[in-house]
This record gives C-alpha cells, structure tokens and sequence, in this order.
C-alpha cells in the first residue's frame, strides 16, 4: 500500500510541476515536451488506479500522434521567445482566477462524494474478472453505440473539413496518376528516329 | 516486520531489476553481432567480403566500432540546444530497451506480463519518433532538421497501418496480452490465414524503423546524414544502438504477431524438445535476415512514393483486411 500510495504522489507532483513549467518555459519546444511529461505521469496514475488501457491510450494518442504535431508545428514557427513571455506575469491574475475557480469547483465535488463514499466504498475500475479494454468494450459498445458513432463522425467531418479548407484549386494541378504512370509500355515512351545529319528532328 | 517488508518489497524489486538487466546484457550484446551480421548479408548480397579482420571471420568488428566511438571526443555544436541534443539519443535508447519488458521469449518468460501487452509495445514504438525530432530540432541545423521533420511525417502515417495490423490479429486473439497472442497460433501461425497483413507489418516495420529502403530521415544523398549528422562519438552510438534495438524489437513484434513466438514450426517431436528460447531467436533472426535483404536489394523510395505507400495504399487495405476479418469471424462464429 506504501508503495502505491509513493508512486501516487511522485507521478503527481511530477506532473503537476511538469503541468506549471509547460505555462512557466519561455522556449515553446520546451513546453510540447513537457506537456508530454504531463502526459506520462497522467498516464502512470490512471495505471495505479488499474485503468491501464486508458493509460496507454492515453499514451498512443496524445503522446505519440497529438504532441508529436504541436511539436512539429511549435519547431516551425519563428517566434520571438522574449516578446512572448513578457505577457505572462500581465494575465497572471486572470489564469489564477481561473484555476482558483476550478479548485473550488473540484472541492465541492468531492465533498459531496466523499459524503457518498461514506456509505459505498470506492468503486473497482473494471468489474470483477474482466480485463479493461473487455469492460470499456462491453460498455462503449452497447448502451454507448450512438454517441460513440456520433463522436466518430464529428471527427470526420471535422477532418474532412481541414482537408477542404486547405485545398488549393489551382488551373494547373501537378498531379500524378500513378495508375497511368505505371501502364507506360516502352512503346508509348519511347520513339526510335533517324535522324538525318544537318536536319535535326 | 522487517522480513515482511523485505519480502513484500526489497525481494521482488531486486528480482526485476536482475532480469531486467539479464535481458538488456543480452540485447545489447547480441546487438553487436546483429550489426555485424547486417554488415555481412549486405557485403554477400554485393559480393564483397565485408568485415573481416577484427576476431576471427571479423565477428568482433561491432566491438571495435562502439569502443572507438567512445573514446572520440564528443562535438556538440554551439548552436545546439545542448539539454536536448544531448537528451535525444538516450530517449531513443531507452524507449528501445524498455519495450523489451513484456516481450515473452517463451512462456512466462517475461520481465512484466501486462494484460495490455501489445497497446505497451505499440504506445513505446510511436514514441521513438521524439528521439529523431529531437535530435534534429535541438541540432540547430539544415539537413538534420529536414531529416526530423521527414522522419515524424513518415513514423506517424506507418503508424496507422501497423495500429491496423495489429487490431487484425487481436480480433484473432480476442486479447491484449503478448502470451495469449502467441498461444492463440498453436494450431496456425497467424502468418498463413493473414498473409497480406503480414506483408504489410513487414513494411511498415521498416518503415517505422527508419531502415532502408525507407531511410529517407537520414539519405546521404540528400540530407548527409539526416538528423544524425550534428552527432559524433558517444552521443552517435547511443543512437545507433537504440535504432538497432528498434529494428529487433521490431522482428520480435512480427514473431509474436505472425510467425508464432517461441512455438515450434509444427508440434512433433524433434522440433518440439527444442526450448522455445531458442525458436523465439532463431525467428527473430529469419526477420531480421529479411530486413538485412530488404537493405541490400531494395533501393530508396522517393518521399512523396512512401507517403502514397503508406495512406493510399496500406490504410485501405489494412482497413479493408480488418472488416473482413471481423465479419469472417462474426458469421463463422468464431468470435470469441
């Protein structure tokens, strides 16, 4: 129970340190990468709480498609890394607003939870005798089916639509078939000619 | 009290971490000698000799190499973002080496048997893509750079496919976990009903791994040598080794997906008194000859070639492969 109970506050403070320096890091890089420390340690603690699918969800998702395209965009742009961190102690209050809201919120919460979990104990992250991806399938899956269909969707839609945005029409389009590319025979490409000297072609 | 706390804790801590080290010893030994047979294979396939003058019939040629590289002096450019240049090779590394955890070699022959092996292993792969962009942001330079930005472009499309791929063989399985996914292949290798799948997890694999004819993030013709080239010394080493890990791990993942793991070819008798260590190496070495070939006799695809490879050919056909397998396995009822 030590163990678990140490490897909870590591994984936490971790992640919450990592969480302030993605805002406190002048350099935008160093904010993707820890951002992907947070990511980590979030991960571990949904693995302590036995959601390990989840976690590594978690993990493929943002860790190895989400962050690896801030990162990417984030390298390419050419910032002035003084100029952005000179507005950081102006919005401070703003932010502390914000996230003193959010505690509040979080703390009535679990008031009135932990008042619940008084008289039920903490609930099991899966059902006894299922493994996590079985127990979220069974539940995705069935009572869930529309609205996992429509969050589908959405994203497609959404996906389609960056693609239409960025499309450029152009009179010219440099496309290649490649179909037609590959059914080239040498006889269509290439002309045998006898040339005549002094006349060219 | 104080036995129990040893027993609880202190045993079983000592016990990890002896295997883990067993395991990366080994790996990272035999490394040298899949280095060295990679080297070989190509110099056959060209017919040169290759390295031979190093130990008999040059087998301590890898040897020789990593001490010389670590004992150059290390050049850090000083441009360089110099925490994350120096950060990058060891994320490759590490991310390589801690994939081997939940790989099992034979039964129960794992460090950690997770239930969500396969999603472990996948999450740890499509992390190695920071290694490479690190090392080619922090570089501060052109062509490594270029090389990074070909390399994350590259990982994250094959991604997909091999995410695909491996969806294929679960709905086969009907679990995460690496052993039952090997087990599941007593009576056929998985190789056999999904042979498109297979081929395309080959491909992707090399892809994924940056090796040729895929090695578009470090082309000498092109980018020197990609995101690498700001490296020198022990820095460069590391990274080789961490790729080198990625492209074994890379073989053991085909083993266990498609080729059956530490299970001998058909259960008679004289295959099936051979350990199942030793099937599990002997597979690994028959992909990892594969890839070897591949390098030798396949030569580079263009960018835009390996884009349209990837999300025009390889994700409809993976897709295609998965809504077939899932409606076989409804209708036949074999679901499971």
């Amino acid at each position: 129970m030590t163990l678990t109970s140490l490897a909870f506050y590591l994984f936490a403070t971790v992640s919450v340190a990592s969480a302030f320096m993605v805002i406190a890091s002048r350099n935008p890089v160093y904010s993707v990468l820890f951002l992907i420390l947070t990511f980590f340690n979030s991960a571990g603690l949904f693995i302590l709480m036995g959601a390990e699918f989840l976690a590594l969800i978690l993990v493929v998702v943002y860790v190895g498609a989400v962050a690896v395209l801030f990162l990417f965009v984030v390298m390419m742009l050419d910032i002035d890394f003084a100029e952005l961190s000179e507005g950081f102690l102006q919005y401070l209050p703003i932010g502390a607003t914000v996230g003193l809201i959010l505690l509040l919120e979080l703390l009535l919460v679990f008031g009135a939870s932990s008042r619940l979990a008084d008289s039920n104990p903490l609930p099991r992250a899966t059902p006894e005798g299922m493994t996590n991806a079985e127990a979220l399938g069974r539940v995705l899956y069935t009572d869930y089916i529309y609205y996992f269909q429509a969050a589908g969707a959405i994203l497609l839609v959404a996906m389609i639509g960056a693609i239409v945005l960025t499309l450029v029409k152009s009179n010219n389009p440099r496309r290649q078939n490649i179909a037609e590319q590959n059914a080239r025979t040498k006889e269509d490409g290439v002309a045998l000619v006898d040339v005549k000297p002094g006349q060219g072609l | 009290m104080d036995n129990l706390f040893f027993d609880t804790y202190i045993w079983p801590l000592l016990l990890v971490t002896a295997h883990s080290l067993a395991i990366i010893l080994v790996l990272l030994v035999s490394l040298a000698f899949f280095m060295y047979a990679d080297r070989k294979i190509w110099a056959a396939v060209q017919l040169r000799r290759g390295p031979n003058v190093v130990g008999p019939f040059g087998l301590l040629q890898s040897f020789a190499d990593i001490l010389k590289y670590l004992f150059k002096e290390v050049i850090i450019p000083t441009t360089a973002n110099k925490p994350i240049f120096l950060l990058a090779p060891f994320v490759t590394m590490f991310l390589a080496l801690s994939a081997w955890a939940v790989i099992p070699v034979n039964e129960g022959w794992a460090v950690a048997e997770i239930n969500v092996g396969i999603l472990y292993i996948f999450a740890i792969s499509s992390l190695g893509v920071y290694g490479v962009i690190m090392g080619g942001w922090a570089s501060n330079s052109k062509y490594p750079f270029l090389g990074a930005l070909r390399s994350a472009a590259q990982m994250v499309s094959y991604e997909v496919s091999i995410g695909l791929v491996i969806i294929t063989v679960l709905l086969c399985v009907g679990s995460l976990n690496l052993t039952d996914i090997v087990l599941a292949q007593k009576t056929v290798w998985f190789a056999v009903p999904l042979f498109p799948m297979f081929v395309v997890f080959f491909i992707s694999a090399l892809a994924e791994t940056n090796r040729p004819p895929f090695d578009l993030p470090e082309a000498e013709s092109e980018l020197v040598a990609g995101f690498m080239t700001e490296y020198s010394s022990t820095p460069y080493v590391i990274f080789m080794i961490g790729e080198l890990a990625n492209i074994i791990l890379m073989c053991a993942m085909t083993t266990i997906l498609f080729l059956g793991g530490w299970l001998p070819p058909v259960d008679i008798m004289p295959f099936n008194l051979v350990p199942g260590v030793v099937w599990f190496v002997l597979k690994i070495c028959f992909v990892f000859f594969m890839f070897a070939m591949v390098k030798a006799m396949v030569p580079r695809y263009r960018y835009d070639q390996l884009m349209r490879l990837g999300w025009k050919v390889f994700l409809p056909l993976s897709l295609i492969w998965v809504v077939l397998t899932a409606a076989f396995l409804q209708f036949t009822g074999m679901a499971s």
